[in-house]
């Protein structure tokens, strides 16, 4: 195993019952890095994102074939899956913080894996907010109730709820589709940002957004994957037809 | 020509059914209205207008105990099927898969939410008093009036739980938090609020229970203030005594109606018992309104 | 694969968590099939132990069951079936053509009065203990009844009616103002786009596709009209005989069971007679909850189709 990787991906299949979802996917993601996941609806770029954390497993009569690597770990027989999902964080696509305050969302990812000492509860939870680019706004405020922020504020919350389980990797699963444009940017500068220290993969069914921010790029259809390059090949000298044909607009 | 006079007439026929049943209506909802206000009005009044304080007498000359035997009554009966009822709505709500089991177990409870409280009053006293050899307590009766509750408390909670975003639980289990761990932080404290208005509805059922206390609780109560020994069975903190209910005072005092005392009792027996029920209604709806400003982060 | 401490105890705890849930779903079906299985053992002992026939239970009129485990009594329930039915039908019939008329009114007619006012008003009667009901009826009715009628007595059927069709009349309120109001507005819109009136639409459509849903208000309403006890009994007059007219006393199942059961020795006829009354309720409970499943499938179905 490649220990430069932080997933490797072998041959995964994944199946609703009968329906065939994702067929032989083989992809490896670096290390601090943003790979984006475009495709059409439907192409089960999201359903991919969500086998990361195995979130999948909480999905009625799902069956995943081939294998998935953190690092040198299996992510289902070399690990479990709560610390998993402590090392892969994961934003949804609509913003969800928890009835509590801002202080209580950041607070819960650790006080769930036992740390209950208030001082590094707090430690913890300004490092969070500060890296997710929003302590200066709610500094004075933590113990406001998280509902009563505006979305692109909530869905920075929920990063820095995600940041405080001290994760590897970020799954953002199109974060920014429910924000309206000057939320959208302040969560893509922040990605950016956050690259240095963490793995991000990100699923986005804006081109632009994808082409301005990661490094590499998946296209997904109808469960493959056509085609993973760098960014700027996939699109200006796209390898594939298909790819050619999503990218300037012919479908989806 | 002929066709214009006919549709002209069967419109301002419509028109005038119309008009009619509109004044019908009002004239049923205020009669309807008139009916409550005046049942309503009678209550209190014929409680309350005669009203001096050896009434509530906590002895046997007036209703005092029985005050208090309700409401220690409701909250025994509530800190059995509150748990329970709400380990089988989390049941239902997270666990269950759909199939056999889940059925049956939607049966049950919509076959103990239907038992008439007078069988299940049979039932209690046959568990409670009969096979276990014991005389009639209040203990007994909680446990009979749980079985009334339990259904409907199950039921909130499975619904508080069901209706909650299910952008809640996704980002507990993103987090790395486990199923309970997700139930007991997150899940179960934003559905609180659904869950007490159930809570306190099954409550105000409670209070005006009498049927299926009748022959678990009893229908006397002789309780001593003075007592200090919690095992006494005059102590009134003693749930193995017979404590007879508000609600039960006024099943009993139809046979003494040539007690003018005793028919006062009852008559503020009821007065009480409607501002109970009213005070739980108006909580139940200020929690739901509460609950609504919450999930809006007012 | 390792795993921290602090994660293995999550674990462990989720797993101890799951088990005191399941036990939970657990107790509920053992509480019903206790109550089931209680209610049978007792109740069948009328044809077991003392050999009484189902037929003599149900049709005969002549009541004396021994007070004693010897038995050779007479189990005949009729009196009381019919006082149960007889209550009943009447209480529906005084209350449900004013449920309909409220319920149209509070959805239909004025919405806005309906939700402020006449909405807490239900949610505060349907609240009111049965046994308020009942002693209202016993200290207004039947002193009533005996001055207006000039009957010896005032206790009677029309006293029992009187009381059960206001104790189930909020209920049925509710429950057919719901069902009013998930008929789809489209439904409504068509009517009114055809150059219907509003009593046209009320009429014509509304409450034909609410039919379904009052026709479960109108079974609840009955089921809760059949299992009331002392509401009843504090103004039936508890006369072991058929009613003759409205105005004559009488007995029903749910009264029956609450002034005899106290006095009767335990095991014996009389005593397990009594059982097998409740047990009778209980499968009429259960004919109920039957019914309601069956019309609301019939309904759904001509929803969709």
């Amino acid at each position: 195993m490649n220990n430069a990787y932080e997933f490797s991906v072998k041959d995964l299949g994944l199946y609703y019952g009968d329906f065939e979802a994702l067929k032989h996917i083989n992809m490896d993601i670096e290390k601090n890095t943003i790979t984006a996941l475009i495709g059409p609806s439907g192409c089960g770029k999201s359903t991919f994102l969500k086998t990361l954390n195995r979130m999948n497993d909480l999905v009625e009569n799902i069956k995943v074939t081939g294998d998935i690597f953190l690092g040198e770990q299996n992510i289902y027989t070399d690990i479990d899956v709560i610390t998993l999902r402590q090392k892969v964080g994961m934003v949804f696509q609509q913003p969800n913080p928890f009835p509590k305050s801002i202080y209580d969302n950041v607070a819960y990812g650790p006080r769930m894996q036992g740390i209950t000492k208030k001082s590094v509860l707090d430690e913890i939870v300004e490092h969070s907010l500060r890296q997710a680019a929003i302590w200066d706004e709610v500094k004075g405020k933590l113990g406001k109730n998280a509902l009563s922020m505006s979305g692109g504020q909530q869905q920075r919350l929920c990063i820095a709820r995600t940041l405080a389980t001290q994760p590897e990797v970020i799954l953002m699963d199109e974060p920014t589709s429910a924000l309206d444009p000057i939320s959208t940017l302040k969560i893509e500068e922040l990605a950016l940002q956050l690259k240095e220290k963490y793995t991000i993969v990100i699923v986005t069914h804006n081109m632009q957004q994808a082409s301005r921010i990661s490094d590499k790029t998946a296209f997904f259809l109808l469960g493959e994957l056509i085609e993973y390059n760098e960014t700027s090949n996939l699109f200006t000298r796209p390898l594939q037809k298909k790819t050619e044909e999503y990218i300037t607009g012919r479908f989806g | 020509m002929m066709d214009n006079i006919v549709n002209k007439n069967a419109l301002k026929r419509a028109k005038a059914t119309n008009s009619f049943m509109t004044i019908f209506f009002y004239i049923i909802a205020g009669i309807f209205l008139f009916l409550l206000l005046t049942i309503f009005i009678y209550i209190l009044y014929a409680g309350f207008h005669n009203f001096s304080l050896p009434l509530l007498a906590f002895n046997h000359s007036g209703i005092g105990n029985q005050l208090f035997n309700t409401i220690y009554l409701v909250v025994l009966a509530l800190l059995f099927s509150t748990p329970v009822g709400m380990l089988a709505g989390i049941y239902m709500a997270e666990y269950a898969k759909p199939g056999k089991l889940l059925t049956i177990l939607r049966m049950c409870i919509e076959t103990l939410s239907s038992l008439p409280s007078i069988v299940v009053g049979l039932f209690g006293y046959l568990v409670f008093i009969v096979m276990t050899g014991m005389q009639w307590n209040l203990l007994a009766g909680a446990l009979a009036v749980s079985i009334l509750n339990l259904p409907l408390i199950a039921s909130t909670t499975e619904d508080a739980l069901r209706t909650l975003p299910i952008g809640y639980k996704q980002g507990s289990y993103g987090l790395g938090a486990t199923k309970w761990q997700t139930i007991w932080h997150i899940l179960l404290p934003a559905a609180i609020p659904q869950i007490m208005t159930g809570v306190i509805l099954a409550a105000g059922r409670t209070l005006g229970e009498a049927a299926a206390l009748m022959f678990t609780a009893g229908m006397s109560t002789d309780i001593s203030w003075k007592s200090t020994d919690i095992t006494s069975p005059t102590n009134p903190w003693n749930p193995i005594r017979s404590g007879e209910t508000l609600a039960l005072y006024i099943w009993g005092a139809r046979t003494e109606a040539l007690n003018m005392n005793a028919e006062q009792m009852a008559n503020l027996s009821a007065a009480i018992l409607l501002l109970l029920i009213l005070v739980f209604n108006l909580s139940a709806r200020l929690i739901s309104k509460y609950l609504v400003n919450y999930s809006q982060g007012k | 694969m390792t795993v921290t401490k602090q994660t293995a105890h999550n674990i462990r705890q989720d797993k101890i968590w799951k088990y005191v849930i399941y036990m939970g779903g657990v107790m509920m079906i053992v509480l019903t099939l206790s109550v089931a299985l209680f209610l049978l053992y007792r109740g069948l002992g009328t044809f077991t132990t003392y050999n009484h026939s189902i037929f003599e239970f149900l049709f005969s009129t002549y009541w004396a069951p021994n007070d004693t485990t010897v038995g050779g009594g007479k189990v005949g329930a009729a009196v009381f079936i019919f006082g149960s039915i007889v209550t009943c039908f009447f209480a529906l019939g005084i209350s449900l053509p004013f449920s309909l008329a409220v319920a149209i009114f509070i959805t239909e007619v004025s919405p806005k009065w309906g939700k402020r006012i006449f909405q807490p008003a239900i949610e505060v009667f349907v609240g009111i203990p049965s046994v308020v009901y009942g002693w209202l009826g016993l200290t207004i009715l039947v002193p009533g009844i005996k001055e207006l009628f000039q009957m010896p007595t005032g206790f009677s059927v029309l006293a029992a009616a009187l009381v059960l069709g206001l104790m189930i009349f909020p209920t049925m309120t509710s429950i057919i103002s719901d069902a009013l109001r998930s008929v789809p507005a489209s439904y409504r819109k068509a009517s009114y786009a055809l150059g219907a009136t509003r009593w046209q639409t009320i009429s014509q459509v509304v409450l034909g596709a609410a039919k379904s849903g009052i026709l479960t208000g109108i079974i609840l309403g009955l089921a809760r009209a059949f299992g009331e006890a002392l509401a009843v009994a504090m103004v039936i007059g508890k006369v072991k005989a058929f009613p003759t007219s409205l105005l004559s006393p009488t007995t029903n199942i749910t009264s029956l069971i609450a002034s005899d059961m106290g006095g009767a020795m335990d095991g014996g006829e009389y005593n397990i007679a009594l059982w097998s009354l409740a047990l009778l309720l209980f499968f009429i409970t259960l004919f109920f909850i039957f019914l309601i499943h069956y019309v609301s499938k019939r309904g759904a179905v001509q929803h969709d189709g």
